[in-house]
C-alpha cells in the first residue's frame, strides 16, 4: 500500500470508518445483522491471518474456537454474567486450548498440521453436540441476552452493530500493534525461514505456540460476539465448514496482508447476500468466483493490488534510471 | 462373536470403498501436490451423473459406462486443465482452498439441478444374504469388497508391473529426472487424474446403493478418505489401502462398542495419535521436513 501518499491513505481510512458508522444508520434489521456478522467474522479471520498469514501455521480449527467462544459467552450470559466477563473467559479459554493445539505444530508441519487441526475441529463439534448438560446439545442455547453498556441497552440491532464494530476496531488496533512489535517480526521470521529464525536466537517453539494461542483467542472473541448477535446457538454453525470458510476468507482476502481478512470476510459474508437475487445459484456463483479469483491471483485480492503497486514502482524506478542515464550521457 | 464377525465384514466393505477414494487422493498428492478437499464430492457426483443418464432413458449398464466416462471427463480432465494446471506452481495452499470452493460448487450444483432430497440408487450386486462359515453375510458387502479388491489389485499391478506404471511412479518421485530420461511427465500426471476420476466413480457406484444419493453425502466420505490416506501414509498407495480398511473397520466397531454419539471421534483421535507419533503414516516413508 506504500504506493499511495500518506495523507491520502489516512483520508481513505477515515472515510471508510465514517462510512461504517454513518451509512448503516438507516439499514433494516437484516442488513445490520449481515454487517455485524461481517465484523465478527473479520475478527475471527484476523486471528487466523495471524496464525496462517504471518506465522505460516496452517489451521483448520478456527471455527472450533469461534464455537468455544460462543458457547462460553452463551453459557455465562444466560447465567447472569455480563458480556465483558464472558469475553475475558472466552479469550482465556481459547488461548489455552489454542496453546495446546499448537503442540502438534512443533512436531509436524503443513498438510499434516492441517489434518490435526481438522480432526480437532470435528472433535470440538462432537463435544458441542453431545455434552448436552453443558451446551444444550442439538437444541442449543436460546435467549442469549445482549449486553448493557453504560446503562445503554444494545438489544436493538443498531446499538449491537456498534458493539461489534467497536470490538472490531479494538482488535484491529491490537493486531496492528502486534504485527509491528518484535513479536510480529518473529512470527514472520517463523513463516519465512524457521531454521534461520532459530539460529538468530528466536525461540521458535514459544512463538509457534503463541501464534496458535493468539490466533485462537481472537477466534474466541469472535465467538463471544457471535452468541449475543444471533441470540441462539446450536452446534451446526461451528462445524468444519466454518473453519474452511474462515480459511477461505483469509486466502481470498490475501494471507499475510493486514487488510486481507476484512476483504475476505466481506466477500464470504456479503457476496452471497448480494447474489441472493440469483436464488438457488448464489452459492454456486460464489464458489466459481472464489476459484476464478484464486486462479487469477493465488495470493488473494490484496495480492493483485500488491503486484500492481510493485509493477508501478519498478516502472517508476526504471523511468528514473533512464532519466539519470540520459543525463549522464549528455554530460559526457 | 457372530456380531463381531458381521461388524468386521461390514467394516471391511466400507473400508474397501474408503481405500479406493484414499488411493486416488494419494495419487493426486504424489504427482501434483494437490490436496483435493473436493474428493468426497467427487464420489458424490458420479452417482448423480448415472442417475441423470437413467432418467434420460439409458439402461443401467449404459448409465454406469456413461457415468464413468463423464466423471473422467469432468473430474479428471476438466479438473486438471481448468483448476489444477493454472494453480499448481503457486504452492499447495491456494489450490487446496480452490478445491474447497469446488466442493461447495459441486454440492450446490447437484442440489440446484438435481434434487436436495436423497435419491435411491440401484445396486450392481443383488441384495440378499449368503452363508459363510455359518454366518449370514450380505451379498452387497461381498460384492463391494470383491469389486474394490479387483480395482485395487488392478491398480497396483498397473503401477508396479507395467512400464506405464513405472513411468508414473518416476514422474511422481522425481519429475526433473523423469523428464530427463524421457518420461512424458505431463501425460503421466494427466493419467493419475483420470485414474482418480475412475476410482471415485467406482466408489460412487459401490457406496451409493448403501447410503443413497444425496448432494451432501460427500462430506463424511471425503473426511474418511483423508483420514485413511494419512493414517496409512500419505505417500504410499498400499498405505492408503491399509488405512482405508482400518478406518472402515474402526468406524464400524466404534459404532457398536463406543457410544454412537462419539463414534465419529474414534477415527479422529486415531488420526491425531498417528500424526503425532508416526507422521509418515503406518506404512509411509518419511518425507524430509523443513525443521
Amino acid at each position: 500500500m506504500s504506493g499511495f501518499a500518506k495523507p491520502l491513505k489516512i483520508a481513505l481510512g477515515l472515510a471508510v470508518i465514517a462510512g461504517l458508522i454513518v451509512i448503516p444508520m438507516n439499514f433494516n434489521r437484516y442488513g445490520l445483522f449481515i454487517l455485524s456478522q461481517w465484523a465478527v467474522m473479520s475478527i475471527a479471520a484476523m486471528g487466523l491471518n495471524l496464525t496462517l498469514g504471518y506465522a505460516g501455521q496452517v489451521s483448520l480449527a478456527q471455527g472450533a474456537f469461534v464455537g468455544i467462544g460462543a458457547y462460553a459467552a452463551a453459557i455465562m450470559t444466560t447465567h447472569g454474567w455480563p458480556l465483558p466477563a464472558a469475553i475475558v473467559v472466552a479469550i482465556a479459554l481459547s488461548f489455552a486450548v489454542g496453546w495446546v493445539l499448537g503442540y502438534p505444530a512443533l512436531r509436524v508441519q503443513h498438510h499434516y498440521l492441517a489434518f490435526v487441526t481438522l480432526a480437532f475441529s470435528t472433535l470440538a463439534f462432537l463435544v458441542f453436540r453431545n455434552e448436552s448438560w453443558l451446551t444444550g446439545g442439538i437444541y442449543g442455547i436460546s435467549n442469549i441476552p445482549r449486553p448493557h453498556f453504560f446503562g445503554i441497552a444494545t438489544s436493538k440491532p443498531l446499538p449491537f452493530y456498534y458493539v461489534c464494530l467497536g470490538s472490531l476496531a479494538i482488535v484491529s488496533v491490537a493486531v496492528w500493534w502486534l504485527i509491528r512489535s518484535p513479536w510480529g517480526r518473529a512470527f514472520m521470521a517463523l513463516r519465512e525461514n524457521p531454521l534461520r529464525a532459530q539460529s538468530l536466537g528466536i525461540d521458535t517453539r514459544r512463538y509457534t505456540l503463541m501464534a496458535f494461542a493468539i490466533g485462537s483467542a481472537l477466534g474466541g472473541v469472535a465467538g463471544a460476539l457471535y452468541a449475543p448477535l444471533t441470540q441462539y446457538i446450536d452446534p451446526v454453525p461451528f462445524n468444519l465448514s466454518l473453519s474452511l470458510d474462515l480459511l477461505m476468507m483469509v486466502i481470498v482476502g490475501g494471507a499475510g496482508f493486514y487488510f486481507g481478512p476484512f476483504l475476505g470476510a466481506m466477500i464470504a459474508v456479503l457476496l452471497p447476500e448480494w447474489l441472493r437475487f440469483t436464488e438457488g445459484y448464489y452459492l454456486m456463483i460464489y464458489a466459481v468466483a472464489v476459484m476464478g479469483l484464486l486462479i487469477w491471483s493465488p495470493t488473494g485480492i490484496l495480492g493483485i493490488l500488491d503486484r500492481y503497486l510493485a509493477e508501478r514502482r519498478t516502472k517508476a524506478a526504471s523511468a528514473l534510471r533512464a532519466v539519470a542515464k540520459s543525463r549522464l550521457e549528455t554530460v559526457q | 462373536m457372530s456380531n463381531l464377525f458381521d461388524l468386521l465384514v461390514a467394516g471391511l466393505a466400507t473400508g474397501a470403498i474408503y481405500a479406493l477414494v484414499a488411493v486416488g487422493f494419494t495419487l493426486l498428492w504424489q504427482t501434483s501436490q494437490t490436496i483435493n478437499f473436493a474428493q468426497g464430492e467427487f464420489v458424490m457426483l458420479p452417482a448423480f451423473l448415472m442417475l441423470a443418464a437413467m432418467h434420460a432413458g439409458a439402461p443401467f449398464w449404459l448409465a454406469i459406462i456413461l457415468g464413468i466416462l463423464l466423471s473422467m471427463l469432468l473430474l479428471g480432465l476438466a479438473f486438471k486443465m481448468l483448476l489444477v494446471d493454472p494453480m499448481m506452481r503457486h504452492g499447495v495452499l491456494p489450490l487446496a482452498i480452490a478445491t474447497m470452493a469446488l466442493a461447495i460448487g459441486l454440492k450446490e450444483a447437484v442440489k440446484q439441478f438435481f434434487s436436495a432430497e436423497a435419491s435411491p440408487f440401484p445396486s450392481i450386486v443383488p441384495t440378499g444374504d449368503i452363508s459363510i462359515l455359518g454366518h449370514a453375510v450380505s451379498l452387497q458387502s461381498i460384492g463391494v469388497l470383491a469389486v474394490a479388491i479387483v480395482a485395487v489389485f488392478g491398480l497396483t499391478a498397473l503401477l508396479n508391473r507395467t512400464s506405464l506404471g513405472h513411468q508414473m511412479q518416476a514422474a511422481a518421485q522425481n519429475p526433473t529426472v523423469a523428464r530427463i530420461i524421457g518420461v512424458p511427465v505431463e501425460r503421466m500426471i494427466l493419467l493419475t487424474f483420470l485414474i482418480n476420476a475412475f476410482l471415485v466413480a467406482l466408489a460412487s457406484l459401490l457406496i451409493t446403493p448403501i447410503y443413497l444419493a444425496k448432494f451432501s453425502s460427500g462430506e463424511v466420505l471425503g473426511q474418511a478418505a483423508f483420514i485413511a490416506a494419512i493414517v496409512g501414509g500419505f505417500n504410499q498407495v498400499r498405505g492408503a489401502i491399509a488405512g482405508g480398511l482400518l478406518i472402515g473397520v474402526l468406524d464400524n466397531l466404534a459404532a457398536a462398542y463406543v457410544s454412537t454419539q462419539y463414534r465419529a471421534a474414534v477415527p479422529m483421535i486415531f488420526l491425531i495419535a498417528v500424526i503425532l507419533f508416526r507422521p509418515q503414516g503406518l506404512l509411509g516413508r518419511a518425507e524430509e521436513r523443513t525443521v
